[in-house]
């Protein structure tokens, strides 16, 4: 797994790159969290666009994520989810949690709505 | 999805395989492997080439191989808490109409029934407790079972109504 950071209108932008899945990619993610709210950047979209496989645990990672900014006062929103990894988070509810989006503008434009 | 390469196999689909494995859940094809994670990835490539081989469509390769992963994850994991010294056995077998698929470690099992249901809205921000239940979603019939003999086996079977027909057989059924 690989995550590459942009920032675009103060909102910090993290494309994930691979696979989040058990034992890959849930240290680089946290650790890349933890930097940016000890930054006090906030504002956080998660592209998962090429993103390649995801399974339980990267499931389970994308909700720590998501209660670990939103625990530091945070938001974190989630950008061109893949059509598996839709239906894993819809299958167990977590799409009525997370605010995603198709659209990068209309992400990046959410945050000052 | 990640990429398997069927190509460098030569796996050319066989139809329909059913009438070659009369010997049903006795016959099939056992893997064992120590518990490392890694093999998880090895697994998966044996999952897809068996499913490809039946015609399943993707989606449903894609899920049952995700079963499969999930199934050997928690054996490794939770059934035998990484200890390399004990094993993971995964067998499928192919049955008249459909495949079955065991997962067996050496742990000391656990009590299905008690998992915590991952829907409940005191459970949604769990950051664990959903393999199991997408595998029970995404395979046709799944058991937990505790052997005399020690260790957790899980049994998974996905019906054979799942496959793309192929022109072999289309043209079979024509005849």
């Amino acid at each position: 797994m690989r995550i590459d950071t942009r920032t675009i209108d103060g909102i910090t932008i993290l494309d994930v790159h691979g696979r989040i899945t058990i034992g890959e990619g849930s240290v680089e993610m946290r650790n890349k969290l933890r930097e940016l709210l000890q930054a006090g950047k906030k504002d956080i979209l998660l592209n998962l666009g090429d993103v390649s496989y995801v399974d339980s645990s990267g499931i389970g990672e994308l909700v720590s994520c998501y209660t670990t900014v939103t625990n530091q006062g945070g938001r974190l929103k989630l950008l061109h989810l893949t059509k598996k990894v839709q239906e894993l988070l819809a299958i167990t509810k977590l799409l009525t949690v997370f605010e995603s989006y198709e659209d990068e503008k209309k992400a990046i434009a959410s945050f000052s709505e | 999805m990640t990429r398997f390469l069927y190509d460098d196999y030569d796996l050319t689909p066989l139809g329909d395989v059913t009438h070659r494995t009369s010997q049903a859940e006795k016959g099939g094809i056992e893997i064992s492997f120590a518990s490392d994670l890694r093999y998880l990835d090895v697994i998966q490539v044996v999952s897809d080439s068996i499913t490809r081989m039946l015609n399943f469509d993707d989606d449903t390769r894609y899920w049952v191989g995700m079963s499969v992963r999930e199934s050997v994850t928690n054996a490794i994991l939770h059934g035998n808490k990484m200890d390399e010294e004990k094993r993971v056995w995964v067998r499928f077998a192919i049955d008249a109409d459909r495949l079955v698929i065991y997962v067996r470690d050496q742990g000391a099992g656990f009590d299905v029934s008690k998992l915590p249901n991952p829907l409940d809205p005191k459970n949604l921000l769990r950051p664990s407790g959903r393999g199991i239940f997408y595998i029970r979603t995404f395979m046709d019939d799944v058991r937990y079972s505790q052997l005399d003999e020690g260790g957790m086996e899980v049994r998974m079977e996905k019906r054979l109504n799942n496959r793309v027909k192929s022109d072999q057989e289309g043209e079979a059924n024509a005849n």
